[in-house]
């Protein structure tokens, strides 16, 4: 078995061989059943019996929305108020109704209700989709006993508890069934639990041996049982419960127990009772809501927000002083001043001997009439516009896979833009930037090397040496990319060895020991296609399956597994014709972290037994026979040389046992196997340990873990863009550091600090001295350690690039301790690249925990497989590798894309352009909102701070949701600074989104001036302008209406033309949305003024009689437009072409053309190119700048005590 | 949630995807839109786009800021500050109990005309410091009342003029109830002008805001009297000084229509006013002016928008220039975007 230990599980695949000494007894925690946790009773067969109906079981029926028809509208409303805005906004609309209100009730609800409506329609479209997904399930059919052994569908959700249902080859099941029995003779059936933990391979469940003979329809007539089990609880590995048949109990265990959402494999049918319906069932128990995250902008926006509400307050603070003293003046000494104020004749509100409650009940009205300042619509906007945003992401053909027929998907809209803004990316080594499928690529047998596959790390090192070899070969390895298309797992080429003519080599015999062996010695099941006849394998590890793979491609096809036997086609050498041999399997000897290695006992046709052993080398060659051996030089080159190419290597070896020594290891073997104490692991260890021994080596596999295409370039251009890259494996050291140095995460002129825990010393401490003074001793080793790189780092501070830091699983536990992990990030983030190896699920949250909270930077994690879903979750965006290990990873992922590369386009081109999008968007937002809101109080400064709006109330209330809405999710949705090819081309310009230039607060402010200044313009321009005299031929008057007919249309004009300049990106929507708005306006104008002046109150007629006549209005309309957009226009002309920000002079370059300035583009370019941290490019530079160079890898191990 | 939809695919090992039959099913369609291809144009500020916004805006500004100082400077505005001087110098110490006694207040104004007036010439008068803008002033009206008969009793929003003596007050509320009350008489060289005093207000409010058969009822019959009183006999559409002064100011000064002399004033013509210096400014130190005044096609007399126009126009055309300079003098910088501002804190390594 693989010596890389990947993130399977092993304990049920143990009991494919461990079934005969199963014990049906009762021990360890069945005496619970009965008692608290453990009550629950299963009528078997019998689910409508009154004993069963009385205990209330729920139904199969599942429900996964979030809600139903009576709790959608209180539980979406707590949702909605639970935004600060909205309470704010909810709040003024109740005020609203009061004399308080500067405006209609109406006005201020409508929006509102529109907002929230918005809000919730879209939570009913997702609910809505939950709800289809729901009713498909529920309504998906399976066989259920209907009762006199007749078998009929029904739908799950009618399914109870207690029924018999069978279950057919490759169906789901409908529910946490108990295995009754299969089509197999001894009650066992294979179970994909994809869907459960993401694991791809098969597993094996068992039934008991009571219930094994109800193999037909018909038996199920009188059968009848009761199960005793545990409550039902969220734990996929553990099952507690008893059987009642008659009057015998038998013991229930997770091996009789298949849990819905796996599927049923290789087996022909099952027949099983349902134990948990609907929401008992473990998977639904198990399924938690993925943690809400929130984008870094977003939680600026609320910052923001708060500031608004603060200057909202000030202001109405302000203007509720002035108000105050302007009141109290009202009378003076016994007289009314402002008598047609009716001062002594009046309400609260406006009471000058009262000034001061007055004053405060006055700022409640301006709380209210300053409401415009906090933009009601953005929420909804944002939302909105990532929602499309993800739309966009989900269709972009260049992120489809097609072999997986994967698009990318995002799951969560909210961390759009968040993409663009990545400072560190932590990466799942396995599945994720390799393929995890192993390629048996190389072999040595007898001391020489076959094979002639080159590994994707050696074109790497010929690259880095920069050698012919990749140039010559280059045109080759394509070839063989696509010849070996047609067997997967396998790209092993060498005549000598292939289509039989090992023969004809100088040890045929030692060649056929060793393909046999490759074909025995594994725990994979065959699967065999009807119709072709094809054989595939189910294995535990990609690279046990390239074993068999490779044995069934030269000849030893493995086709036929039995609980005791093995049965292959193989050559046969002296008739030269393919023959059926069946090996009879005794003993397997499992694979485990501590032995590296497995053997299997077979007798052969001959009655020979053997033992057959794979194992790394470092386990292997030291149990090797010391006299009969004679290549074990010739093999143990080969393996270093294969290690070296970044291949996984595996030494093969036999012995052939006497039956006597079998006996008497058979005897120990089993007796270990029985005990129950917890000595037993290592008592059967010690068994086995003895007899692996005096092996003869036969030679050694080396297999390629694939990268997957690609993922070289694609960190090359994340390095470019500044980005870091940390992997996080479960691998060994060696196999990490050579996947490093294919993907160019490390280079040969980089330092590598290695932080080791498992240095010799430490492991003869591990034997001899108690747990807590090794641990102490490790753990003084590893700070030790980390403290010598960190001495080294600041030394050498002015070269940092060239450092890489690789840390192993166990001195990564000491690392994160709370006293250590300062100083170990400070470490970590002074190198190029991170390695840490062997780091468990937990370790991979911690790290990526760490670095998220110390560094204050954007966290990306990605990863495929169960043992990333921590990683994923704390990240801040966890991406997920889609369509390879299964659901897990995906499931829990915010983004699922099928391919590392895919990381490339997904960050740089829309990260980058969802964070300008979003970021332009709020700034707009803010921009907007300020140049209304401040028309607003400068005009109460002209009405004594009374409270009087300038603008119809409609006006007020449609300048959010309609007038100006569109253009700003136009900009949200559409804007491209840069077009895609130019975002890949000058990587740096994702620098931008890292830095925040676009968000910062300099910007953000910068944007709420000009709203200042754009409403300073265009208030006092129109007032000054305006005045006192007449506006047009008719000597009329500028009356109340007027001026806020003409301020408001100025204030549209302004705000539209402002995103007109600012945009990057028009297309016909953008001219639409701007001009419609525009537009629309105009004719809102014409059509509400037309209404009756009821309901068109101070804006009747306004337009047609007053404004549109006046060449006044239109002149004061283009004077404050220009006037207000100036400003802007003179700081963006000036800024574009003095000091352009970095994507600005991409724009350059792009409007010039490239021919035009090719020194100028060459410039950007190579800015863009030069920081040079890992990746093939920095490695080139590297190569050219010194030529001859490998510095020596700095290894800071323990040293003497 | 968990997934209860079957994977897509399975990989079995060794086994060549089966999935042939069903390659492509998902993958995205084709569009310029989804795609983000959409055809558009990427305007960026290169010096030609900014020198020729800024001709361009020159080149409209100023003509238009030319004309409209000349039409500005074309009307002729007389304004004749009254509130003090019409005040007799004994009553002067206490302005506001003289406005507020009963008794003639009649005054007499000699005006020159300055220069030739064309008609019509419009009569404003002019309040300043008087606050129409107030929320609760505005707000004191009933439309409803003002339109039809029937809804005299519609006084809700009105208080406290809302009613008299249990009666409801027609027209209601405090707009009306200050109703402005000075009146001017015009007389040259002894001889009467005429003062048009039809078509002062808005059409629209004439013919769908005050009904024709709306009459005024309880007017000023409170105990405090606010400002003037109206013909009982005469619908409020045809009370144009009410409907005139109902249209509430947006700013504390203000002018409004008091009718037009339809008649040609000569240079050095003078114009004798008598007025009736009724309204009550004084408590609230609000001077009172009267405007005689012409208009052009663009309204009254007020330089500012040529001016701002005439401004703006040159600025345009001077930073038209400046640019046209520094872009000459000094070319793009090649080579040396060091001053990002986020390259100094270079934050990778």
């Amino acid at each position: 078995m693989a010596g890389g230990g990947k993130k399977k599980r092993r304990h049920l695949f143990k009991r494919v061989h461990d079934s005969s000494f199963r014990q049906e007894s009762f021990q360890d925690e069945h005496f619970l059943i009965g008692g608290p946790g453990f009550s629950r009773i299963v009528f078997c067969n019998d689910p409508d019996c009154p004993d069963a109906a009385s205990l209330g079981y729920g139904g199969n029926y599942i429900r996964s929305t979030k809600y139903t028809l009576a709790s959608f509208l209180p539980k979406s409303m707590f949702e909605q108020f639970r935004r600060v805005a909205n309470v704010y906004f909810l709040i003024c609309g109740l005020l609203s109704f009061t004399p308080l209100s500067p405006y209609s009730a109406a006005s201020t609800v409508v929006p509102l209700v529109v907002v929230i409506g918005i809000t919730m329609g879209k939570e009913i479209i997702e609910d809505w989709r939950r709800k289809k997904q729901d009713i498909e399930v529920n309504n998906r059919k399976v066989k259920v006993h209907k009762g006199d052994g007749v078998f009929d569908y029904t739908k799950w959700r009618d399914l109870k508890v207690g029924a018999v249902v069978k279950v057919e080859k490759d169906e789901f099941f409908p529910a946490d069934l108990l295995l009754l029995s299969s089509t197999y003779d001894d009650g066992i059936c294979y179970v994909e639990t994809m869907n459960l933990d993401g694991e791809t391979n098969l597993k094996l469940k068992q039934a008991l041996q009571v219930t094994l003979n109800l193999t037909e329809e018909s038996s199920f007539k009188d059968f009848k049982a009761i199960a005793r089990c545990e409550d039902p609880n969220a734990n996929l590995y553990s099952f507690i419960g008893s059987l009642n048949i008659g009057q015998e109990n038998y013991p229930l265990t997770p091996q009789q127990l298949l849990l819905r959402d796996s599927k049923l494999r290789n087996t022909e049918y099952v027949y099983g009772v349902v134990i948990f319906t609907g929401h008992d069932t473990k998977v639904i128990q198990n399924s938690t809501a993925p943690p809400s995250k929130r984008s870094k902008i977003e939680r600026r926006v609320d910052k923001i927000v708060y500031l608004l509400f603060a200057g909202l307050v000030l202001l109405s603070v302000i203007g509720s002083v002035f108000f105050g003293i302007w009141t109290s003046y009202d009378i003076e000494g016994g007289a009314m001043t402002r008598w047609y104020l009716r001062p002594d004749d009046t309400t609260i509100y406006y009471n000058p001997k009262k000034a001061g409650i007055a004053a405060i009940l006055h700022f409640l009205t301006a709380l209210m009439l300053y409401s415009y300042f906090i933009p009601i619509s953005l929420y909804v906007s944002i939302e909105i516009v990532k929602v499309l945003q993800s739309v966009f992401i989900n269709q972009d053909q260049e992120m489809y896979h097609e072999e997986t027929d994967q698009p990318a998907r995002a799951r969560t809209s909210n961390l759009n833009e968040e993409l663009g803004q990545v400072d560190t990316i932590l990466s799942d080594k396995t599945g994720t930037l390799t393929c995890n499928s192993m390629e048996f690529i190389k072999c040595s047998v007898a001391g020489i090397a076959y094979g002639r596959g080159v590994t994707e790390v050696e074109r790497a090192i010929a690259r880095r040496k920069d050698t012919p070899l990749e140039e010559e070969k280059g045109g080759e390895v394509e070839d063989l990319t696509e010849a070996k298309s047609s067997v997967k797992g396998y790209n092993f080429i060498d005549e000598r060895i292939t289509d039989g003519n090992w023969v004809n080599e100088a040890r045929p015999d030692l060649i056929q020991k060793f393909l046999r062996l490759l074909a025995i010695c594994h725990t994979a099941i065959p699967e065999v296609d009807e119709e072709t006849g094809r054989i595939s394998y189910e294995a535990e590890s990609p690279d046990e399956a390239a074993f068999v793979i490779a044995a069934r491609e030269l000849g030893f096809q493995f086709f036929e597994r039995t609980q005791t036997s093995i049965s292959l086609h193989e050559l046969d050498t002296l008739t030269g014709k393919t023959v059926e041999r069946t090996y009879k399997l005794l003993n397997v000897l499992e694979f485990s972290s501590t032995r590296k290695r497995m053997s299997v006992i077979v007798r052969n046709d001959e009655g020979k037994l053997l033992l057959l052993t794979k194992g790394a080398d470092s386990v292997m060659f030291v149990r090797l026979s010391r006299d009969r051996n004679e290549f074990v030089e010739q093999t143990k080159e080969h393996v270093n040389e294969y290690a070296d190419g970044g291949l996984r290597t595996m030494v093969l070896a036999y012995r052939e046992l006497n039956d006597d020594e079998y006996s008497e290891f058979n005897e120990a073997f089993t007796a270990a196997k029985n005990m129950v104490t917890g000595e037993r692991d290592e008592l059967i260890e010690d068994v086995e340990e003895k007899i692996e021994r005096d092996l003869i080596l036969l030679g050694a596999t080396a297999v390629e873990d694939k990268l997957q295409t690609g993922v070289p370039d694609c960190i090359d251009k994340l390095a470019q863009a500044g980005i870091k890259l940390w992997v996080l494996t479960g691998d060994k050291m060696e196999t990490a550091i050579n996947i490093g140095f294919a993907c160019s995460l490390l280079r040969q002129g980089m330092k590598q600090i290695i932080i080791n825990s498992e240095a010799p010393e430490a492991k003869a401490m591990e034997k001899t001295e108690d747990k807590s003074a090794t641990d102490a001793a490790a753990k003084a080793s590893v700070l030790h350690q980390i403290a010598e790189a960190k001495a080294f780092l600041d030394e050498s501070s002015e070269s940092p690039e060239a450092l890489a830091l690789i840390i192993d699983g166990k001195s990564l536990a000491y690392a994160l301790e709370d006293d250590a992990k300062n100083m170990f990030l400070d470490l970590a983030i002074g190198c190029a690249s991170v390695i840490c190896c062997r780091s468990s699920p937990k370790q991979k949250a911690l790290v990526t925990r760490l670095v998220k909270v110390r560094t204050g930077g954007t966290t990306l994690a990605i990863g495929d497989g169960a043992n990333d879903v921590g990683m994923l979750q704390e990240a801040d965006i966890g991406i997920g590798i889609s369509g390879y290990e299964g659901m897990q990873a995906v499931m829990s992922s915010d983004i699922a894309v099928a391919q590392f590369r895919f990381l490339e386009r997904l960050l740089l081109v829309h990260g980058h352009w969802c964070y300008r999008r979003i970021s332009s968007m709020i700034c707009y937002f803010f921009y907007k909102n300020l140049a209304f809101g401040f028309t607003l109080f400068y005009f109460e400064a002209y009405a004594s701070f009374s409270g009087q709006a300038a603008y119809n109330d409609w006006y007020l209330s449609l300048y959010n949701v309609f007038f100006t809405s569109l253009p700003v999710i136009a900009l949200g949705v559409f804007d491209q600074d840069v077009s895609a090819k130019l975002c890949l081309r000058f990587p740096l310009l994702y620098q931008e989104g890292v830095q925040n230039v676009l968000f910062s607060w300099s910007r953000i402010l910068g944007w709420a001036f000009n709203g200042v200044v754009a409403a300073t313009c265009v208030f006092f321009f129109c007032v000054r302008a305006l005045e006192t005299q007449a506006f047009r031929k008719g000597g009329e008057v500028v009356g109340f209406q007027v001026l806020g007919a003409t301020m408001y249309t100025c204030v549209i004009w302004v705000v539209n033309c402002q995103m007109a300049l600012s945009i990057n990106y028009f297309t016909y929507i953008q001219h639409l949305f701007i001009w419609g708005g525009v537009i629309f306006w105009y004719i809102f104008l014409l059509a509400y003024g037309a209404m009756d002046p009821d309901v068109s109150t101070t804006a009747y007629m306004v337009f047609v009689e007053a404004c549109a006549p006046a060449v006044m209005f239109w002149f004061v309309t283009a004077f404050v437009l220009v006037s207000s957009l100036l400003p802007y226009f003179i700081y963006s002309a000036i800024q574009m072409r003095f000091c352009p920000m970095y994507h600005q002079m991409i724009q350059w370059i792009r409007n010039d053309g490239q021919s035009d300035d090719p020194e100028y583009c060459k410039m950007v370019r190579q800015r863009s190119l030069r920081p040079n941290t890992v990746g093939f490019s920095a490695r080139f530079r590297q190569s050219m700048r010194f030529e001859e160079n490998s510095e020596p890898t700095l290894q800071f191990e323990r040293t003497e005590e | 949630m968990n997934s209860n939809t079957p994977p897509s695919t399975s990989v079995a090992a060794g086994s060549v995807d089966p999935s042939v039959a069903r390659r492509n099913s998902k993958r995205p369609k084709y569009s310029r839109f989804t795609q983000q291809e959409l055809p558009a144009c990427k305007p960026i500020l290169t010096p030609r786009w900014v020198i020729s916004a800024f001709l361009l805006v020159s080149i409209v500004f100023i003509p238009i800021g030319v004309a409209s100082l000349l039409a500005s400077h074309d009307v002729v505005e007389i304004v004749d500050r009254y509130d003090t001087a019409c005040i007799p110098d004994s009553a002067r110490n206490d302005k506001v109990n003289y406005i507020q006694s009963p008794g003639n207040k009649t005054c007499t104004r000699n005006i020159t005309v300055t220069k030739h007036m064309k008609k019509p010439i419009y009569v404003y008068y002019q309040l300043d410091n008087f606050y129409q803008n107030h929320r609760r002033y505005v707000k004191s009206r009933s439309d409803a009342q003002l339109r039809s008969n029937g809804s005299a009793d519609d006084v809700s929003s009105c208080e406290p003029e809302d009613k008299s003596n249990g009666q409801p007050i027609v027209p209601c509320g405090l707009i009306a109830w200050s109703l402005f009350n000075d009146t001017y008489d015009f007389s040259r060289n002894g001889q009467q002008l005429s003062l048009n005093k039809k078509g002062i207000s808005w059409k629209s409010d004439r013919e769908h805001k005050f009904g024709k058969n709306v009459f005024p009822r309880n007017f000023q019959n409170g105990s405090l009297i606010g400002g003037g009183s109206l013909n009982d006999s005469l619908p409020l559409s045809e009370q144009e000084d009410l409907i005139v002064w109902m249209r509430t100011a947006a700013l504390p000064t203000f002018r409004k229509l008091y009718g037009k002399i339809e008649d040609d004033l000569q240079v050095n013509d003078v114009v004798m006013v008598t007025l009736e210096n009724r309204y009550n400014t004084y408590s609230f130190n609000g001077k009172k002016k009267l405007v005689l005044s012409t208009a052009s096609w663009l309204g009254g007399k007020n330089d500012f928008l040529g001016i701002a126009y005439l401004t703006v126009g040159g600025l345009c055309f001077f930073l038209a220039m400046v640019f046209t300079v520094v872009y000459l003098v000094k070319p793009r910088k090649l080579g040396d975007p060091s001053y990002l501002s986020w390259n100094r804190n270079s934050g990778w390594h």
